[in-house]
């Protein structure tokens, strides 16, 4: 049903372009900037580009401009630990993150790219009594809203992760995990070529080195954006920039409620396979897992500040390790290879802003903080259904900006703040 | 990691540092409708650049502190002069900080 301008990737078009040493042509192509487009979206991560792909492939709504100041998948979209689970705390949340759980499995077949998604199952353990009844309680909710989720004991932990140090001698001792079989990791720059390749072959035109300076806004009415590359006139614009969010918005006059944080990651050298989970540790700020390639990716809490810069600290490292070898203390002889930060859009509530503003045409997609990879083809899905039948879909209901007026928040820092 | 020029330690590490916010003026209770409270309560300037902000020095005189921070460098400088700390060491000034924002918003 879909033309692909860039043709189908398969093992027999593998074989045959092998052997006959053929190029394989651009994924997505270049184009001048048009003077007007149905839909702008910026940001050309995997929000942005998941909402033009879903705008095209659902809603026969081609006629769209993905914007980006930068390169495709560069920002949060490319530096996140690729994490992927729905064992949430609210039921709202659980339904959500749950619908793009179900994205993900057929993401790959969906685009015809490898997203490698891997159901390795996820594991966050807890060190307290605290933890421990947050754990039940999510698991509960989890259950429920039919996700796969279990507390399980010490025990269970040692047989799902050999070298998980579970005694009691230690400065926190594990006292269970809530386990949640079906999450895992993605490959998330095949996510953002995957979705960006797909768009393209649809139509959707991707702007990169394309910035926007302005947002054109008359009566409360969005007409146009104005760009580097010079202005586009457009109805509708949709805000996908994560840590960006509120420089965006502050373009069309729109404040919001979310404060800019850096969170540090590390990934260390490739070692044998030996770690099948994912592993979180709340009380400890890290989260832990093994890519395909044998590197160990380690991720941490936001900074305890809020900044735009992106470079890693030394206090990060050191404070890294000491937490990764309480869990783990045979692999104190890794090292690591390098060190990043990403931008994180946090709110109060620990949960996404999405839907209308007060200005007509300009949509946000906002408020991703440190869960915003794992949530993109949903969000992608319920923005094009945004645009496209002008309704909010009940999925995001929860989620808009006025929920802040009338004092209606989510309440999910129990179960997404790494640091709670 | 950067250092913040404490009025009362002299410069500090950040780490001793907790961060309190934005500096911004807080509605008069007796006038202010629903949405400006929710309003002061949870929208943010967030700027990439200078923002004027307040930090509790938790590690050291535990006293608020005021300064001007740019969020992309972390460099850090002392608020200008309308500031309530360098105006001196006013237990009641800095017992009522965040409480009363009559003089801030003056902050370029």
């Amino acid at each position: 049903m879909k033309r692909r301008p860039q043709g189908t990737y398969s093992a027999v078009g593998l074989v045959g372009r092998g052997l006959a040493h053929r190029e394989w042509p651009r994924a997505w192509r270049r184009h001048d900037l048009g003077p007007a487009y149905d839909v702008v979206v910026i940001g050309a991560g995997v929000h942005g580009l998941a909402t033009a792909y879903y705008l095209a492939a659902k809603h026969g709504i081609r006629n769209v401009a993905v914007l980006d100041k930068g390169y495709l998948g560069g920002g949060g979209s490319g530096r996140n630990t690729a994490i992927v689970r729905s064992n949430y705390l609210t039921p709202d949340g659980v339904r959500f993150y749950d619908r793009s759980v179900k994205l993900y499995e057929r993401l790959a077949a969906d685009l015809n790219f490898n997203v490698m998604f891997s159901q390795r199952g996820h594991l966050t353990l807890a060190h307290n009594d605290g933890s421990m009844r947050t754990m039940r309680w999510r698991a509960e909710v989890n259950k429920l809203q039919g996700v796969n989720s279990e507390v399980i004991g010490p025990d269970e932990i040692a047989e799902l992760v050999p070298f998980m140090d579970v005694s009691a001698e230690t400065r926190y001792p594990i006292l269970g995990a809530l386990y949640h079989p079906p999450g895992g990791t993605v490959r998330h720059d095949a996510v953002n070529w995957g979705y960006a390749r797909a768009a393209d072959a649809l139509g959707v035109q991707i702007h990169q080195d394309t910035e926007v300076v302005g947002i054109d806004v008359e009566d409360q009415q969005v007409r146009g954006v104005e760009t580097t590359r010079g202005y586009v006139s457009t109805p509708t614009v949709v805000s996908c920039t994560a840590g960006w969010s509120s420089l965006v918005s502050a373009l069309a006059g729109v404040r919001l409620p979310i404060s800019t944080h850096p969170l540090q990651a590390a990934v260390t050298e490739p070692v044998k396979m030996f770690l099948e989970t994912v592993v979180v540790s709340g009380t400890l700020h890290v989260y832990v897992s093994q890519t395909d390639r044998g590197e160990l990716v380690f991720g941490a809490s936001t900074d305890p500040y809020p900044s735009y810069s992106t470079r890693g600290s030394l206090e990060f490292t050191e404070e890294l390790a000491g937490h990764v070898l309480a869990l783990m203390p045979a692999i104190a002889k890794l090292r690591l290879l390098r060190q990043w930060a990403g931008l994180c859009d946090m709110t109060p509530d620990f949960s996404p802003i999405m839907g209308a503003t007060p200005v007509q045409g300009f949509l946000l997609d906002a408020g991703w903080g440190t869960y915003g990879f794992k949530a993109g083809p949903v969000a992608g899905e319920s923005m094009a259904e945004l645009v496209a039948t002008g309704r909010t879909p009940d999925l995001i209901a929860p989620f808009g900006l006025d929920r802040f007026a009338e004092g209606r928040l989510v309440g999910e820092k129990g179960a997404a703040a790494v640091g709670h | 990691m950067f250092r913040i020029p404490c009025p009362h330690c002299g410069l500090r590490s950040v780490s001793e540092f907790r961060h309190v916010g934005e500096r911004r003026t807080r509605p008069d209770a007796a006038t202010a409708t629903p949405a400006q409270w929710r309003a002061y309560l949870y929208e943010q300037d967030n700027v990439a650049g200078w923002s004027s902000e307040s930090w509790y020095h938790t590690f050291g005189c535990r006293r608020f502190v005021d300064v001007e921070r740019h969020t992309v460098t972390n460099e850090v400088r002392p608020a200008p002069a309308t500031d309530r700390d360098t105006a001196g060491v006013d237990p009641a000034a800095a017992g009522s900080a965040d409480s009363d924002g009559a003089d801030v918003d003056s902050t370029p």
